[in-house]
């Protein structure tokens, strides 16, 4: 069985965030980056579907901070068994519909029964990459998935919903999984592997294609400010609830 | 090559009928008295799996007679000691999946003493670099502080960028290298636990204080800095520690200095003996010899009398590992009203807290092989003493000691830095 997993670098969520003189976005140099959380539970639910039924791992990324080597080394040290990264002028922050299209390039040539990536990313909260790089291939897409078993051509996937609802899907191979949580915690992978691994490993390129494009741009990024204050309301449910409607009649908030 | 076992293997000794050495004959039924080890009825082949490994021959060498035993800190509170693994390998124990690989801290009293020279400094950490590579067996709360130290650069999980924060409440300026933009005389590199830990700034901000007071020309590098690392090498993670090495070394070399100053010995330890290896070779001293040079100015500053009956416990890493015993000495000394109570294993000696060797982050899995704590047996020994203070030089051990006294019921038994004591006969 093949799986590829693909992954992408966010900036570190403990750093402290500046925006860049343009007005436009975060200062996304001055950051360090680091494996999106999302993706390192899809490669480690990747990791163990292999464990369990059989097969190999690939993972792939496009290199938007000419970094991208430290994270693959990673993977391959947690249990993939091939490393594959895209590259070409692609600045950090590059958008998803972008990436989800570069991704779909080079996965097709690896025909792949079942691509994984994390549900979303800390940076854009998009969520968008895994269904768009389905779209591209044809694939179906399950998201928001913590478990996955692989059972003759199909996936039964875990599902989790709002209000603590569970589903349990069956999906025909190939397919895409945008994961939520691995079924188990994410391995430690030692220092010592890494370096190991990285000083042997080798890494295929593909060279990206042309960019698409979010098909939108950012305006305007800043810090809120806070203007005001908050009232707050004491009351039984039905006096606050009644307060409240007052105040949406009072803002002529409502068509009547 | 001849190491470990090869000397003594069956297949190199050979029993002579008659024998004429150097024109002498020397046959007899005499020299048939020498028969081959008992060790060669037993199964050697995980003691073999030991001695192969680079680092782990000096456990071929053993001849048992268990002076290591009666030294070793863990054997006090547990069944353990270096003989006993060499034992136990010949009867049917794999140290590769053992819980003893994770009892040893390190400590170096079995090397100490030890006829033949077995070294469990280097066997255990060769060891345990096969598991953690191999990724089986590690107890998770090590795991969990090697993931912190590769991640955050320190082994308490605390964000990089908040390791200068205890700066600000030190009272007195902490010049940080970045800011600083010049040479200084004396780098000093403060370390995780002070950075971070309560009761360690508690000693980084008494240091701050002392290192003013005497008109030091300091500086720290703040954000920069990153954990020495070197228990998490003798844990297992030799990797981490030659990234950390990397990583400290090329930032002490982007600032100019005369020396540096440490808080701790661990990182006295790795800088001093390891640091060199990885092309960092710096004039460093651990900051209890460091005063020790500055004493004639500093002793007018303790105006203050501290009153108490102090017992000084030996770190493993700056005593028996570097050989300073004297330096601490001489500063509680020099402490106007102190009176200093030595317990029974101190020098060479010293009871190790359980600290080292990673034991820092191994509570949770040792005390299921010992009757105690090593720091609940340490500070009933100084309790038994009499002592008012336990003082300590080493960041690992004030939090080691001070749980320990709450869990031995000794709550009146203070821990103090040197560094702290110092402080508080100079505040007068």
């Amino acid at each position: 069985m093949n799986i590829v997993v693909s992954i992408k670098q966010v900036p570190n969520l403990t750093d402290d965030l500046e925006i860049n003189s343009d007005g436009t976005n975060v200062d996304l140099d001055a950051l360090q980056y680091v494996l999106n959380e999302w993706d390192e539970h899809a490669l480690e639910e990747a990791v163990l579907a292999k464990e369990s039924a059989g097969g190999a791992v690939t993972v792939v990324g496009v290199d938007t901070t000419g970094e991208l080597d430290g994270a693959l080394h990673t993977a391959l040290a947690k249990g993939a068994d091939k490393a594959a990264k895209i590259t070409g002028d692609y600045p950090r922050g590059t958008d998803s519909h972008t990436q989800a299209k570069l991704l779909a390039d080079a996965i097709k040539g690896m025909s792949p029964d079942l691509v994984f990536t994390g549900v979303q990313a800390a940076d854009d909260r998009d969520g968008q990459l895994g269904p768009m790089i389905a779209a591209h291939l044809g694939f179906p897409y399950v998201g928001v998935v913590t478990g996955v078993e692989v059972k003759g051509g199909a996936a039964i996937v875990h599902k989790e919903y709002a209000g603590g609802v569970m589903a349990e899907f069956e999906v025909a191979l190939p397919a895409v999984i945008g994961v939520q949580a691995a079924h188990q915690p994410p391995r430690y992978a030692p220092v010592s592997k890494i370096r190991q691994i990285a000083k042997t490993a080798k890494i295929d390129e593909f060279a990206g294609g042309a960019a698409p494009g979010a098909g939108s741009t950012v305006r305007r990024m800043f810090k809120p400010v806070s203007a005001g204050h908050a009232e707050m309301w004491d009351g039984s449910p039905e006096e606050v609830a009644e307060k409240i409607v007052g105040l949406i009649k009072e803002k002529g908030l409502l068509k009547t | 090559m001849a190491v470990g076992l090869d000397k003594v293997k069956p297949e190199n000794i050979t029993e002579e009928k008659t024998l004429v050495v150097q024109g002498m004959d020397i046959s007899g039924h005499w020299n048939r008295m020498f028969e081959q080890r008992v060790i060669w009825d037993y199964d050697l082949d995980n003691l073999e799996k030991v001695t192969n490994l680079p680092g782990g021959e000096s456990l071929g060498w053993c001849y048992g007679c268990a002076k290591c035993t009666g030294v070793c800190p863990v054997d006090i509170v547990g069944d353990y000691s270096p003989r006993k693994i060499h034992r136990k390998t010949q009867t049917g124990t794999d140290l590769f999946t053992s819980p003893d690989l994770w009892l040893c801290t390190t400590c170096m009293n079995c090397l100490r003493v030890c006829p033949k020279e077995v070294d469990m400094i280097k066997i255990m950490p060769a060891v345990r670099e096969q598991v953690v590579l191999a990724g089986s067996n590690v107890p998770p709360e090590l795991q969990k502080a090697f993931e912190d130290t590769a991640k955050h650069g320190n082994p308490l999980g605390q964000p990089q960028r908040k390791r200068a924060d205890w700066v600000k409440k030190a009272g007195v300026p902490v010049p940080i290298m970045k800011d600083l933009k010049r040479p200084v005389d004396t780098l000093w590199y403060v370390g995780s636990y002070p950075s971070y830990h309560p009761r360690g700034i508690d000693a980084a901000s008494a240091a701050a204080r002392i290192f003013n007071a005497l008109g030091i020309d300091f500086g720290i590098l703040g954000i920069e800095e990153k954990d020495d690392g070197d228990s998490q090498r003798l844990a297992g993670e030799k990797g981490l520690f030659e990234m950390l090495a990397e990583q400290n070394i090329a930032t002490f070399s982007k600032y100019e200095f005369n020396r540096m100053v440490v808080t701790g010995p661990h990182e006295f330890n790795a800088f001093k003996n390891e640091y060199p290896k990885y092309g960092g070779d710096f004039k460093v001293s651990h900051y209890t010899r460091f005063l020790v040079e500055h004493l004639d100015k500093l002793k007018p500053l303790l105006k203050k009398p501290v009153n108490l009956k102090v017992t000084f416990h030996d770190p493993c890493y700056l005593g028996r590992h570097n050989g300073e015993y004297d330096a601490p000495r001489e500063l509680l000394c020099a402490i106007p009203g102190l009176e200093l109570v030595e317990m029974g294993r101190c020098r060479e000696n010293g009871y190790c807290c359980g600290g080292g060797g990673g034991g820092m982050w191994l509570d949770s899995f040792t005390k299921e092989h010992t009757t105690m704590r090593l720091s609940e047996r340490r500070v009933r020994e100084a309790a038994e003493y009499g002592a008012d203070v336990l003082a300590v030089c080493c960041p690992f051990e004030v939090s080691r000691f001070e749980d320990a006294a709450k869990s031995t019921g000794n709550d009146k038994l203070l821990v103090r830095d040197i560094l702290e004591l110092l402080d508080e006969s100079m505040r007068g």
